[in-house]
């Protein structure tokens, strides 16, 4: 079965308020739950924010570690899904549904080697 | 003896036809197109001493499945293709070749036409995928109708079956509740392609035939796809109405002529009557949509024998009804056209002041024209420059340019046109 990522993309900063968190919180229940009754659910996960993030090249066999997230940006991928699927349609479904549940956008990306 | 030029002709007329059943039976959008490639080869070789065969497109379609099962046979690398050989072949009891005996051929073309005009995609893409597997075109004739480099639009095509493919954007046309948003999509897709080729946004040429006329069939072949959507009939109106003007609304050397200044003799008769019979039928459905509603405004341009004869009060009724449907600056701007015509030219400007449409040329155009009727003409001109400044079409600056000349040079503008579209549609 296709696999796809539904990365959650959430603006830096400071959490939303904690009656609107356990809105989100509770739907993201509801949302796990049908994905798992669908046999749709792989994983899923959130992250810390995009602050507490090291990156590590390698050049020349140099080990170079920088503090921070790769990409400068004022969104980061805040946590994701892995699931199953059938076809784009199936998965932008599941995505629509993650995206009112955590009210951020959704990427859907496709997995490479998922195809059967 | 049939003719290299005929066979290509046949071939692109069922390009689109063959193209939808093979991607059904080989899951492969690339494959089938592969495929019609090598029956194409195949009939080059043939047709000119075999002759004609009864049904072309049969034809064409039996044998580039028969050409994919010797490329899949050549190129079998393991279980898995061979297995799919048999499937094809209908090798194994009860595994009859999927799509062909199943389907009609129609619904796959719907099929295709709905992956191809997939959200998924971006709107550029959705338009080359269009015009290249239902149209037939090839990506040269793509490339230069949108003006890009043919490389690029290589890439385009390229990416896009590149993510139908990956990501699986799937061959199927969408069921109830998705349907009234995809099917905007496609329609959308359509008449972009209708626009590009009646109102070309730049280079020298206003009227690119061969997109019109691909529109309009692409509308032909959706609203007979889709007999129950009054959308996909008022588009196909839409375009034919507007199509049947197209000889009119140009001079020999390519200039452009206003609706009111049109000579309405050379409008075509038999588009117009297939346009106004189609309105007549989204009228009586009585499922009003923005392309029925820019239809019936028209139809009703179409049934003026002279510019005085036309009934204004009925085209700001319709825009009245598409704004509210539709509430954009831009319908806004052609209803105070309407309004101009049946209230006075001071009341059109008032209404076109309050628009936020700085950038659009067709905004200070149809300023320039309601201020020049009220005899304001430096602003006039000086809402013509704006205007000028906003299009890189040739054929709309010359024209600009000579409503300028005739205000500067005898100090009183021409005789005022009574047109709802500057473009002259």
């Amino acid at each position: 079965m296709p696999r796809y990522l539904l990365s959650i993309y959430q603006p830096d900063g400071p959490a939303p308020e904690p009656e609107v968190l356990n809105k989100i919180m509770a739907d993201l229940d509801v949302l796990n739950q049908e994905m798992r009754d669908a046999g749709a659910w792989v994983f899923t996960g959130g992250l810390h924010p995009a602050s507490t993030s090291t990156v590590v090249r390698v050049n020349d066999g140099e080990v170079l570690t920088t503090d921070g997230p790769f990409a400068e940006a004022k969104e980061h991928v805040g946590g994701l899904w892995v699931i199953e699927a059938p076809d784009l349609d199936v998965a932008l479904g599941w995505g629509r549904k993650a995206a009112q549940a955590t009210t951020l956008p959704i990427e859907v990306r496709p997995f490479a080697g998922y195809r059967e | 003896m049939i003719h290299i030029s005929e066979i290509g002709q046949i071939f692109r007329e069922e390009y689109g036809r063959s193209v939808a059943v093979l991607v059904r039976v080989l899951g492969s959008i690339d494959a089938a197109e592969d495929a019609v490639q090598d029956a194409f080869t195949e009939a080059v070789a043939r047709w000119p001493d075999a002759g004609l065969p009864p049904s072309p497109a049969g034809w064409i379609i039996t044998t580039a499945r028969n050409r994919a099962i010797d490329r899949l046979r050549r190129e079998a690398s393991g279980r898995e293709k061979l297995a799919q050989v048999a499937v094809l072949r209908g090798d194994e009891p009860g595994d009859e070749p999927e799509g062909i005996e199943v389907d009609t051929v129609e619904d796959n073309q719907l099929r295709l036409i709905f992956t191809c005009c997939h959200p998924a995609l971006n709107r550029a893409a959705q338009v080359a995928l269009t015009l290249k597997l239902l149209g037939g075109l090839s990506t040269a004739e793509i490339a230069h109708a949108f003006l890009v480099p043919e490389p690029t639009m290589g890439q385009r095509l390229v990416r896009a079956k590149g993510k139908i493919r990956d990501a699986r954007i799937p061959y199927r046309v969408p069921s109830g509740a998705e349907l009234p948003e995809r099917l905007k999509s496609v329609l959308a897709v359509v008449y972009l392609v209708f626009n590009e080729g009646y109102a070309a946004s730049s280079g020298a040429g206003l009227v690119r035939e061969d997109l019109c006329r691909e529109a309009v069939r692409l509308g032909r072949l959706i609203m007979e796809l889709m007999p129950d959507e009054p959308e996909a009939k008022g588009l196909l109106a839409l375009m034919l109405l507007l199509n049947a003007r197209r000889a009119a609304r140009t001079t020999p050397d390519g200039g452009l002529v206003l609706l009111a200044d049109q000579d309405r003799s050379l409008w075509d008769r038999d588009q117009i009557a297939e346009g106004q019979l189609l309105v007549r039928q989204c009228l009586k459905r009585n499922q009003p949509g923005p392309y029925q509603l820019q239809a019936a405004i028209n139809a009703v341009h179409s049934d003026a024998a002279q510019p005085a004869d036309t009934d204004w009060r009925q085209i700001l009724v319709l825009y009245g009804q598409l704004l509210a449907i539709e509430p954009t600056p831009v319908v806004a701007l052609n209803r105070a056209v309407a309004l101009a015509e049946v209230e006075g030219p001071a009341a059109g400007l008032a209404a076109v002041d309050v628009l936020e449409l700085g950038s659009y040329y067709l905004f200070h155009a149809v300023r320039a024209d309601l201020l020049r009727r009220l005899g304001r003409n430096k602003e006039a001109v000086a809402a013509y420059r704006a205007a000028q400044e906003r299009t890189n079409n040739a054929a709309e600056r010359d024209f600009l340019e000579g409503r300028v000349r005739a205000l500067t040079t005898t100090g009183r503008g021409p005789a005022a046109p009574t047109s709802d579209d500057p473009h002259g549609r």
